[in-house]
């Protein structure tokens, strides 16, 4: 059973990466979460990429949510700001697809031409 | 959507966007009276009598990016097609409660879903000094979970996104809800 005193053995543990990843100018991992997001499956999504993002432990690199940007037929919508490179958005993105994007762009700089809006239509 | 966590997600995004500091979700099921109860409690901008009066049609939004907003009439729909009622209140400057009532046996009622999933999103998504407060009672059986317990033990030093705490969150919430669930009397 989870107890509430397991918090201060996190808090101890996590301390140091706190203050790296505050330090630090990141990524930022973008999931659209207006009605049309969240019907189409955009929760799953941004707790896989929450997943993905402690299981690699990535310090640089938060997830944070944005609103309806009016293109609601390509709903899940995840955009990705790296620092000095262009915005690259990703359209009806599905839990599975988190791990390469992650891997591939997020890590390795080389986004996912395949999953992104260029290659919707 | 076909979860009830989802509608709860989707609404609670109106709380944050109204600007409130600390948004309550409260989740009564009585087996008894076969009625489930979901209220949702903030402290945002609220709404004049006008807005109130509209806010269920979906072609009332605040936005301006775009002429729908569809989460109300949604869920309005919902409680009515399960038999139940749907009731929102608001004052400006003080916040808005929803109160969501559905007959729990009716085969049209979507199931609550991951409703930790949701608590988690919300958190990940706008952990900047709001709250979360989560009532889920099943007849005597109560669990309740508040950010701001959490973020009094972990201090100002560790944010609630952190993704260790978010994971300790999503189990926490789990297991309190599954003993809510089976530790009938």
């Amino acid at each position: 059973m989870k107890s509430i005193a397991d918090l201060e053995k996190i808090r101890q543990a996590t301390l140091s990466k706190v203050n790296l990843r505050r330090e630090s100018e990141g990524t930022r991992i973008v999931v659209g979460m207006a009605t049309c997001g969240i019907a189409a499956g955009a929760r799953p999504v941004m707790n896989a990429f929450v997943d993905e993002v402690a299981k690699r432990n990535l310090m640089d690199v938060t997830v944070a949510q944005t609103g309806c940007i009016g293109m609601c037929r390509y709903e899940p919508i995840v955009e990705i700001l790296a620092p000095g490179k262009e915005k690259v958005t990703y359209v009806h993105v599905k839990p599975e697809m988190v791990p390469r994007i992650v891997n591939d762009h997020v890590v390795n700089g080389n986004p996912v031409v395949e999953y992104t809006i260029s290659n919707a239509e | 959507m076909n979860e009830l966590s989802l509608y709860i997600l989707d609404l609670v995004q109106n709380s944050i966007r109204a600007g409130a500091r600390l948004v309550q979700v409260i989740i009564k099921l009585d087996t008894q009276k076969d009625l489930l109860v979901i209220e949702i409690i903030d402290d945002g901008c609220g709404m004049d009598e006008e807005l109130l009066k509209r806010v269920t049609s979906p072609f009332t939004t605040t936005r301006t990016t775009r002429k729908v907003g569809l989460g109300l009439p949604m869920i309005k729909q919902q409680c009515e097609m399960t038999g139940g009622e749907f009731d929102i209140q608001s004052t400006p400057g003080e916040g808005t409660s929803l109160r969501l009532s559905f007959t729990a046996s009716h085969m049209d009622l979507p199931p609550m879903g991951d409703l930790s999933g949701t608590m988690v999103s919300l958190i990940t998504a706008a952990s900047d000094g709001i709250d979360y407060v989560l009532i889920y009672s099943r007849d005597e059986n109560e669990f309740e979970f508040d950010t701001r317990q959490i973020r009094e033990t972990l201090g100002s030093d560790v944010p609630l996104s952190t993704p260790e705490v978010l994971s300790w969150i999503g189990d926490y919430i789990n297991e309190g809800i599954d003993e809510a669930n089976t530790n009938q009397p």
